[in-house]
């Protein structure tokens, strides 16, 4: 039983309500607004409470809201994906599972290893540990917004009818998770999928928007995959540097509790000055979690979903070629030539209707990835350099505090090496 | 390479020189010294050594590298002769100085004006290690480095203002030998000399010209200069004929005790054995609470100080580990931007991938101020607090002589008294004459035991306020260096993100 975390208090201080564009820069108007007012995390499972302010006259109140969980948000995702309707669109990809699985082992092993440590450690490991988990909290949350918002922005998927289920229902809407059967199922249809991608990928666009997007869309998405992968790495580095500095803190902070020597007196200020450091160091690495890591991640997800509509396209073209072939054939034949022309008209038609949705999907993401990448650089730069700022001062002040504490005050030299020139020593017999 | 003799200024100053290597009985030094500490210099006989073996043919050929000054750290030689091999340390380094403050004004308190003069002139001496050089090939190769000396004339320790000499790494150990074996038991806290390292020597004998060998010569010699600058810090060392050898004399006798699996390594070995046996079994009545308090201190002391070591090692670790990662993530961040299309964002990319370039080799050098400033630093006083506690347990042990010998003098009374009352009219007379002898003898050394033990307890207590302004002030000029080293860092990263930031904001 943790503490403070079941069951536990609103998680969104006031200056989080709000939509929440985080990775998507999207125009929100009146007609309908849909937010993640509140949360609850629960031993394993996270509530959602999703907030609607509609204009529409399809819902019957003006205002309102429903809990969801992680599983019914996928359920709206993949009725979406098997829509053949929605084929032309670039479905918003699915949030991520929450998982505070890694935040939950830690909190436990902290509680394990409460009798090892002194108060203070165990208090300021706590606190760190339960910051962290808000941290990944406040992400899924705002994930989940996302999806949401993105839908809803979306001309037509806004229209969906499960969407409005999704929103206005406020019943459980009884979506269970896809039982193992289910899930191999799935399994072997991404198999099929992506060897069908392959050969599908070898077919030669015309329309030379589509066969440049196509390379691009391919080679850009490795990259974001990499550089994703990357920025993690680079990440989890900086937190665990932030980590040793934390432990020099304590260390030192004992080193002072010691007994009150001018020696102790120092080290206390000096274990400070690490705290200080370490604070600085663990917002700069969450910041840039946040603006650069998150984005990427986001990206990732949002280009897969751009590439399964490029690959539904020449699913289609495919399809439609086919179809041609099958009705001249046919002709040739004069067999059953009724069939083959209705469905090759068919084929024309949904490749047709693709097509046309295709170009504008694409062009609107790109249009959002680069004022997503605009908006989440510059906070990045913001953020990164007031950190830098506020760093310099604290180090700054506290190089002065050092030097005024002791008497007299010493005169470095930096540079001149080799020349020695120390204090007296006195003594003492 | 006979030794030349210095003169008799020292007051330890009983030793002979060894004239010869293979001559491996050099006499101790005067004092109580049965009990040999773990760098006694007892060998019998002429020991291989497996790196020194060409060591006579090169120890001439070594050529001084001219250098401009003292404080050049990056060695520039043409045309080095074929046997030596001139290493360039790391270059982003981040050298620290052990300057030292300095302090005009001292306070007094009740001292002896010769001390008050010895230590005035050892703040006046400094020593710096150089220009580390290979010299020889394979196996037999040893890193040979320029030890320069300057003191003011009117210190009347050294021939010359300014000197300089060779030396190699096993002349450091045997000099940390001499000194330990001569005055530890005395109650001076003799600075540890930095730890072989075979694994390091071996990359560097190898001849393997990278970063990590390089950056293994620069950490050794950095740890050698701290090493010497404490030792001859210390007034008393300072004036110690070996010490003054060491610095002054061309050629030194090789020190071949320091090998670890010489006669005289497995002698070190048993003896650090023993003494931690003894320390187990004595048990001493504290009469003075002073030590009683100091020790528990120092013991604290000691636990924090390997928690903090430990906590900035792995801070240097992850620093190096964050420098990669950042390195990888910029050429990542390089190719996405290559990979996007839209020309702005393209450039702003690159834009960052540079930033995140430089944040790299900030993050380089902040690991390398963690680890020269830091972590070596920190490294150090473990070593030296096993020192300070290795000079306790000599008191201790010098308490245990002195007890018992009192006890062998009770045991003598005892036997004189018995021999009083027994009846053997013809031995009595030369039984009870030898008996007087040898009590008088033992009461003699029970007062020299007493002696020697308020002796060391003195010199331990003026040792230990000196020890503890010297930490002071050595973490004070630490942190004090490490945090303008931060700041340097920090600026950096301003200036870097500052110009970063209208290219984020191009972004159309």
């Amino acid at each position: 039983q943790q503490e403070g975390l079941d069951d536990g208090p609103d998680f969104l201080s006031e200056e989080d309500r709000g939509p929440r564009a985080v990775s998507v820069d999207l125009q929100t108007d009146a007609t309908l607004q849909v937010d993640i007012s509140d949360a609850l995390s629960e031993r394993d499972k996270v509530k959602f409470t999703v907030h609607t302010k509609s204009t529409l006259p399809n819902f019957k109140q003006s205002e309102f809201s429903v809990v969801r969980q992680h599983e019914e948000f996928i359920w709206l995702h993949d009725s979406f994906v098997e829509n053949e309707d929605y084929a032309g669109y670039i479905i918003p990809p699915a949030p991520p599972r929450p998982d505070f699985d890694a935040s939950r082992e830690k909190l436990q092993k902290l509680g394990e290893g409460e009798g090892s440590m002194t108060k203070e450690e165990f208090t300021k490991m706590k606190q760190e540990l339960e910051a962290e988990y808000l941290a990944i909290f406040k992400k899924t949350v705002a994930m989940h917004e996302v999806f949401l918002c993105r839908v809803a922005a979306h001309p037509i998927l806004r229209k969906d009818l499960n969407f409005h289920v999704f929103l206005e229902y406020n019943q459980d809407l009884s979506v269970r998770g896809k039982n193992k059967k289910e899930k191999l199922e799935d399994f072997f249809k991404n198999v099929v999928k992506s060897a069908d991608g392959v050969l599908v990928a070898g077919v030669k666009d015309v329309d030379d928007f589509f066969e440049h997007e196509k390379t691009f869309l391919l080679e850009y998405h490795n990259r974001v995959k990499d550089a994703s992968a990357k920025s993690d790495r680079m990440i989890r580095s900086h937190k665990n540097a932030a980590d040793d500095i934390n432990r020099m803190a304590s260390s030192l902070y004992a080193l002072g509790t010691l007994d009150s020597t001018d020696l102790c007196k120092f080290f206390l200020k000096v274990s400070e000055l690490f705290e200080k450091t370490r604070k600085i160091e663990a917002r700069v690495a969450a910041d840039e979690d946040l603006k650069l890591a998150d984005l990427l991640k986001y990206y990732l997800r949002e280009s897969q979903a751009a590439k399964d509509l490029l690959y539904r396209r020449s699913r289609a073209l495919l399809d439609y070629e086919n179809a041609n072939k099958a009705l001249d054939k046919a002709r040739a034949k004069n067999r059953d030539v009724l069939q083959a022309d209705t469905s090759q008209q068919l084929c024309c038609r949904k490749f047709d209707k693709i097509s046309e949705s295709a170009k504008q999907e694409l062009i609107d993401f790109k249009t959002r990835r680069v004022a997503a990448f605009r908006k989440n650089l510059v906070e990045l730069a913001e953020l990164e350099l007031k950190h830098a700022k506020v760093g310099t001062l604290s180090v700054t002040l506290s190089v002065s505090l050092l030097m005024t504490s002791s008497s007299p005050p010493p005169l470095l030299s930096l540079s001149c090496r080799g020349t020695c020139s120390c204090c007296r020593v006195v003594w003492v017999s | 390479m006979a030794a030349t003799a210095r003169d008799p200024m020292a007051n330890h100053s009983d030793f002979q020189e060894v004239e010869n290597a293979e001559d491996l009985f050099p006499e101790l030094t005067g004092g109580p010294r049965e009990e040999a500490d773990s760098s006694g210099e007892r060998s019998n006989g002429p020991k291989l050594d497996f790196d020194d073996d060409a060591d006579d043919l090169f120890a001439e050929a070594t050529e001084e590298v001219s250098l401009d000054s003292p404080e050049r750290d990056v060695l520039l030689s043409d045309g080095p002769s074929p046997a030596i091999t001139p290493v360039t340390p790391p270059t982003s380094v981040l050298t620290p100085r052990l300057a030292h403050a300095h302090d005009d004004m001292f306070t007094h308190s009740s001292f002896d004006e010769l001390e008050e003069e010895e230590s005035s002139e050892a703040s006046a001496v400094a020593v710096s290690v150089s220009d580390p050089e290979k010299v020889g090939e394979g196996m037999n190769a040893y890193m040979a480095y320029k030890v320069t000396t300057k003191a003011p004339p009117s210190s009347a320790l050294f021939r010359l203002p300014e000197f300089s000499v060779r030396r190699r790494f096993s002349d450091f150990l045997g000099l940390h030998g001499k000194l330990a074996s001569k005055y530890m038991h005395a109650g001076y806290i003799v600075p540890p000399a930095p730890e072989k390292s075979i694994v390091g020597m071996t990359k560097v004998k190898v001849g393997k010209e990278d970063p990590s060998s390089n950056e293994f010569v620069e950490k050794r010699r950095l740890a050698l200069e701290r090493y010497l600058m404490r030792t001859v810090q210390h007034p008393v060392l300072l004036k110690d004929p070996d010490l003054v050898q060491f610095l002054e004399s061309s050629e030194l006798p090789r020190a071949i005790n320091t090998q670890a699996l010489s006669g005289a390594g497995l002698l070190r070995m048993v003896n650090k054995a023993a003494d931690a046996v003894n320390k187990m079994t004595i048990k001493m009545n504290e009469s003075d609470a002073w030590f009683e308090e100091k020790q528990q201190h120092f013991e604290n002391l000691d636990a924090q100080l390997r928690k903090v070591h430990a906590s900035v090692e792995s801070l240097v670790c992850h620093r190096k580990e964050l420098s990669q990662n950042t390195a990888q993530f910029a050429k990542s961040a390089a190719m996405l931007g290559n990979s996007e299309d839209h020309t702005a964002l393209s450039r702003a990319l690159s834009q960052l991938a540079e930033v995140e370039e430089k944040m790299e080799q900030q993050y380089q050098q902040q690991a390398n101020a963690d680890f020269f400033l830091l972590a070596e630093l920190l490294g150090d006083y473990v070593r030296l607090l096993a020192a300070v506690k290795g000079v306790f347990e000599q008191r201790v042990k010098a308490w245990q002589k002195w007890q018992d010998t009192q006890l062998l003098l009770q045991r003598k009374r005892e036997a004189e008294v018995k021999l009083h009352f027994s009846n053997k009219p013809d031995k009595l007379q030369q039984a009870k004459d030898d008996i007087k002898e040898e009590i008088e003898e033992l009461e003699g050394k029970v007062q020299q035991g007493e002696r020697d033990f308020e002796h060391i307890s003195r010199v331990i207590r003026r040792e230990v306020s000196r020890f503890e302004k010297e930490r002071v002030k050595d973490f004070k000029i630490l942190v004090t260096n490490y945090l303008e080293a931060l700041a340097l860092t920090q600026q950096q990263l301003i200036k870097y993100w500052e110009a970063f930031l209208p290219e984020a904001k191009a972004i159309s």
